[in-house]
């Protein structure tokens, strides 16, 4: 990453403000002209670096509101095939293979998500049915204490 | 009715009651179809050029002015928190990692609030396990992710905290709802 890349990342927290040309107060803050702010934008958006340039919504109205994070203990020699059978449910989000600890026998991480805790378990009870790996738990969430997007080359520890 | 960006409908007309509680609903979430539309691509795909609202608008059918207008009325009325780019942590060098930790209940709360108050913390959620607290954290290099670690334990106390790096990534589907 040079200086300039990691200006425009850093004027680009919190989002672009809401005017007719939303890009030239990023470019300006980052120290570039907004043609080169603009390509390298375009640049990553095609490369992957950037997965997404769109607008993060407070809330989702798409129905999915129950989410899990589902954890199964998974044989090592059958990882492989759990994993992929896991990510092709649609109610499956995010799906990552993890270090077992201490007392916690899980090795599998799928983020399950449902219209309800019934819809989460079905999903859950399907790729178990699938696979015919039966040690699994669902772990609901109790309370969500943040969700934000990262923010890359923090300087300081604490926000 | 004409669409009026960010305006209500008359809500001051009689209308047998389930109208009502329609055009109820309508206020709570201020959205017409044209919203919904500009919605999905404000949210998947928002025009990376010098004057987006045009692009938006010449998409839509609508002008520049009511592209930006509805942008506005949503981002005031809440639906758009802010829009910008969702990176590739990794392509950025940087590391992530889950966290794991037991806390007291009677501490969940105090504790998950001093944890959310770094920034290398994206997500934290409570969870009905006796590993009750599962967060994220985004760093710069795996120093910085220790080091945040080491912080996060002296400053909560919590001592049961297990660090869980992805081994292997099977799906990671963008969340749209971020």
């Amino acid at each position: 990453m040079t200086e300039a890349q990691i200006g425009i990342i850093k004027a680009l927290r919190g989002g672009l403000p809401l005017c007719e040309e939303p890009f030239l107060e990023p470019a300006q803050k980052a120290g570039v002209s907004q043609d080169e702010l603009l390509a390298q934008l375009k640049a990553w958006n095609a490369d992957g670096t950037i997965r997404r340039f769109g607008a993060v919504l407070r809330h989702r109205r798409a129905g999915y509101s129950v989410n899990a994070m589902g954890v199964w203990n998974v044989p090592d020699d059958r990882i492989e095939e759990f994993g992929r059978a896991a990510a092709a449910s649609e109610a499956v989000s995010h799906c990552y293979q993890r270090t077992r600890f201490s007392n916690f026998r899980y090795n599998l991480y799928t983020m399950i998500h449902g219209k309800s805790r019934e819809g989460c378990e079905n999903a859950a009870r399907r790729i178990s049915e699938e696979t015919g790996i039966a040690d699994y738990a669902l772990l609901y969430t109790t309370k969500e204490f943040k969700k934000a997007r990262p923010v890359y080359f923090a300087s300081t520890s604490e926000a | 009715m004409p669409n009026v960006p960010g305006m209500l409908p008359d809500l001051t007309a009689p209308t047998p009651p389930g109208i009502l509680v329609k055009r109820r609903i309508a206020k709570v979430l201020l959205v017409d179809d044209l919203d919904r539309r500009l919605l999905e691509i404000v949210q998947g795909d928002f025009p990376i050029a010098e004057r987006p609202y045009r692009v938006l608008g010449e998409c839509l059918g609508i002008s520049e002015r009511n592209a930006l207008d509805r942008v506005r009325a949503l981002a005031n009325s809440g639906i758009i928190r802010e829009i910008g780019p969702s990176f590739d942590a990794r392509r950025l060098e940087h590391v992530t990692t889950l966290v794991a930790a037991k806390v007291p209940a009677d501490r969940l709360d105090e504790a998950a609030n001093s944890i959310s108050a770094f920034a290398q913390v994206t997500h934290n959620y409570g969870r009905d396990h006796e590993y009750n607290l599962w967060f994220t954290l985004v760093c710069r290099d795996a120093e910085e992710l220790e080091r945040t670690l080491e912080e996060i334990k002296t400053k909560t106390g919590i001592s049961d905290i297990h660090e869980l790096p992805a081994e292997r990534t099977f799906k990671l589907r963008v969340n749209l709802g971020f």
